[in-house]
């Protein structure tokens, strides 16, 4: 009977595990196998050349960990300013503001715009010559002229320019996050706090923030994956790797593919990506347990 | 009861007709899979035409942008799925890689065929793209593998209007490097370019160097100009360093243009389609762009009044070189059981009136040489440079994709000012020096 019991548990989580092994777990191994060998992606030959394409990440392959550098940079930015942001707003939302739904909507529509689209529009709105140039109009209309430059193409701007859209772009998401999050906090506790005498802020400190610490993390974890794999903003905003300063690791993974035709060593590449960004949510995961 | 055998029936009405033997059409259905947006209307009407004179169906199937298409092909060709007829987006070695594959019909017997008649229609640098000579590195038995669709060549455009308000002479562009670096500064007090003030204004030289192969052409037209081909080639074999100072000479002629204000402002981060339009809307004085650009400008200004110009000479030394020869070719599947039917197909689509109607169509050059009569001047201006054409896929040998991409990214850097020549060119060579170390290995 137990045995019977048993064998109709793995029966109910066999399509789930048939799945999980055919898309995510055979072509994992295939990558991984496929980055062992030298080829080019069109002969059925390929040359064993074992950890050969990984010894060439780690020790000589400078533009993959300047690219590495790139995405985290983006990814800091995204961490702080566009949460931060989220936060604020979705806190501001949950109070009891006139328009409340009008705002959430607003803030939720630059998540569903294309990446594309996003990235040609924010091309227009900040390029001064193939573009409406309204920053540095702006810019000059402050009485700030001599900031007025070209932001994208800029190499000590362009980074940062392509961050702080990629945060327009990606902060709706956190914002409906941590409004979900908001929402289920109990008004009672507010509500007993302000009875006993606490302040608004009193009360966004010892009660809004602790309950809203796993959201946070939540947040966080999902913004890391999100970011490091941008690639689709920074083609439409600034053309490509632009000698390096806007290279993020999907990009180098892309050029290793078609440019090179070294499929090898762009799944190598896409292993070591995927690799670190495990060992990033498995850091984030235990920091939230330990919370908990 | 009825409504029991009434299902019987039909099923085994279905059961029959299910069995019945399938009707065999005796005319194949040629598929052509393409990326070209702007020639589908063209091809299309081409394939009703060839239906309509042979009863053989031709679908042509367009897979774009061409990034996509690329992908398509690949994945095509590792579940051998690839169609009747297909182009190649990419380097020789790519073609070569699939030619190994065995992917790829050599056509070599039908071109010769009635002496040579096939072969003889085409501009001799359009076929030489798609041919490999014997003494090939790719190690391909010699032949030709493609039928050029079209030829291109990529060249510099000036704007003629633009040409007069600098009070210049719109029938005289630069002959010299010094003439265009004049032509910078004048751009520059005109008030606009890479040097000039904040406004937007007036732009230099505009072209798709954000997708960097277009740097890549240019610096190897004065690689060409400046040390002759022998040397340029002598280099991919690794028997000349890129530190050599004929070729920090190239890479100093960027500096120097960013420096005269002829380069346009953001050129690094410029996508080609963008620069295209910059100069369609009459506010760059130069690009540097393929002969596809007269149907875009057309499309995007009918009435821009432009020339097409080779680069300025920076040395007299040695001819100009520009690219140029196939712009795009065509291939027959060698799996496909219809590849007597393409070739056919293809032999006819390259006839002299199909070729004048794509050339008059499309506004792309013909690869047909006897289809130029009735091309408009700004194409046959386009034509001309032919004579100086030249490109990597001709040359037999093939630089390291890694060198060429350092080679790139340096020249950007050189242009925003990171690194200077001198830096560029060692570390392209170090990288080189790596990738020869690499290959004496194996």
């Amino acid at each position: 009977m137990k045995i019977r019991q048993g064998l109709e548990n793995y029966v109910f989580v066999l399509p789930a595990v048939t799945i999980f092994a055919v898309f995510y777990v055979i072509p994992f191994i295939w990558v991984f196998q496929l980055g062992l060998f030298e080829w080019d992606g069109i002969s059925f030959t390929r040359t064993f050349v074992g950890l050969q394409n990984f010894k060439e990440i780690f020790l000589q392959d400078r533009s993959w960990w300047q690219s590495m550098w790139n995405a985290s940079y983006i990814t800091l930015i995204a961490l702080t300013f566009q949460n931060i942001l989220a936060f604020m707003l979705a806190w501001a939302c949950d109070r009891e503001i006139k328009m409340k739904n009008f705002y959430r909507v607003i803030f939720f529509i630059p998540p569903v715009l294309s990446e594309v689209v996003v990235g040609m529009v924010w091309r227009f709105i900040i390029n001064d010559i193939d573009g409406a140039n309204i920053i540095n109009h702006t810019l000059a209309g402050l009485g700030m002229p001599n900031l007025a430059h070209n932001w994208l193409s800029d190499p000590n701007t362009a980074l940062t320019t392509v961050a702080l859209v990629h945060c327009w772009k990606g902060f709706g998401w956190g914002f409906l996050i941590f409004l979900a999050g908001l929402q289920t906090i109990p008004r009672e506790l507010y509500e007993a706090a302000r009875v006993d005498g606490a302040s608004a802020w009193q009360s966004f400190r010892k009660i809004t923030i602790p309950l809203m610490v796993p959201i946070m993390i939540l947040v966080a974890i999902l913004t890391v994956l999100g970011t490091m794999q941008v690639f689709v903003l920074i083609v439409s905003l600034v053309g490509g790797e632009f000698a390096g300063h806007t290279s993020v690791p999907v990009l180098r993974i892309l050029a290793s593919m078609r440019g090179s035709s070294r499929f090898g060593y762009a799944c190598a590449q896409g292993i070591t990506f995927g690799i670190v960004l495990v060992a990033i949510s498995f850091i984030q995961y235990r920091f939230s347990k330990k919370n908990q | 009861m009825l409504i029991r055998n009434t299902v019987l029936c039909i099923f085994a009405l279905f059961s029959v007709l299910g069995c019945s033997e399938q009707k065999i059409d005796s005319k194949p259905t040629i598929t052509v899979w393409h990326w070209m947006t702007d020639r589908d209307p063209a091809f299309q009407a081409l394939a009703k035409k060839y239906e309509a004179l042979t009863g053989i169906r031709v679908n042509f199937e367009l897979y774009a942008p061409s990034d996509a298409y690329s992908q398509k092909i690949r994945a095509a060709a590792q579940g051998i799925n690839l169609p009747d007829v297909f182009g190649i987006l990419g380097e020789k070695r790519d073609f070569a890689s699939f030619i190994k594959a065995g992917h790829i019909l050599d056509i070599t017997p039908y071109m010769e065929a009635d002496n040579g008649a096939w072969k003889n229609k085409f501009f001799p640098k359009a076929l030489a793209v798609n041919e490999f000579s014997p003494d090939n590195s790719y190690g391909i038995n010699p032949g030709i593998f493609g039928v050029p669709i079209d030829i291109m060549t990529i060249q510099m455009v000036y704007n003629k209007k633009l040409f007069k308000e600098l009070g210049l002479n719109p029938g005289r562009p630069p002959k010299t490097f010094q003439e265009l670096l004049d032509i910078g500064a004048k751009i520059s007090a005109a008030g606009g370019s890479a040097s000039g003030g904040k406004s937007a204004g007036m732009q230099g030289l505009v072209s798709g160097w954000g997708e960097v192969w277009m740097i890549d052409c240019l610096a190897n037209n004065y690689a060409f100009n400046i040390m002759g081909k022998d040397k340029v080639l002598a280099t991919i074999k690794g028997e000349v360093p890129y530190t050599d100072p004929d070729w920090v000479k190239v890479f100093s002629l960027f500096k120097q243009m960013q420096d005269s204000g002829v380069l346009a402002k953001g050129i690094v981060t410029m996508i080609n389609k963008s620069a295209e339009q910059l100069f369609a809307n009459e506010k760059a004085v130069f690009a540097f762009n393929g002969s596809w650009c007269v149907n875009v400008y057309k499309g995007m200004n009918a009435n821009l009044e432009y020339g097409a110009m080779l680069p300025p000479e920076a040395s007299d030394k040695y001819p100009m070189a520009i690219w140029g020869g196939a712009g795009s070719s065509f291939m027959v599947n060698a799996r496909s059981k219809n590849k007597e039917e393409a070739v056919k197909f293809l032999s006819w689509l390259t006839d002299q009136d199909q070729q004048a109607y794509l050339a008059q169509e499309t506004n792309n050059l013909p690869a047909n040489k006897n289809s130029l009569s009735k091309i408009p001047e700004i194409l046959a201006q386009f034509a001309r440079g032919m004579d100086y054409a030249t490109h990597p896929n001709v040359w037999g040998v093939s630089e390291f994709s890694l060198v060429i991409e350092a080679f790139d990214r340096g020249i950007q850097s050189i242009i925003i000012g990171d690194k200077s020549p001198e830096q560029v060119a060692g570390e392209v060579q170090k990288i080189k020096e790596r990738e020869l170390a690499k290959k004496r290995a194996k």
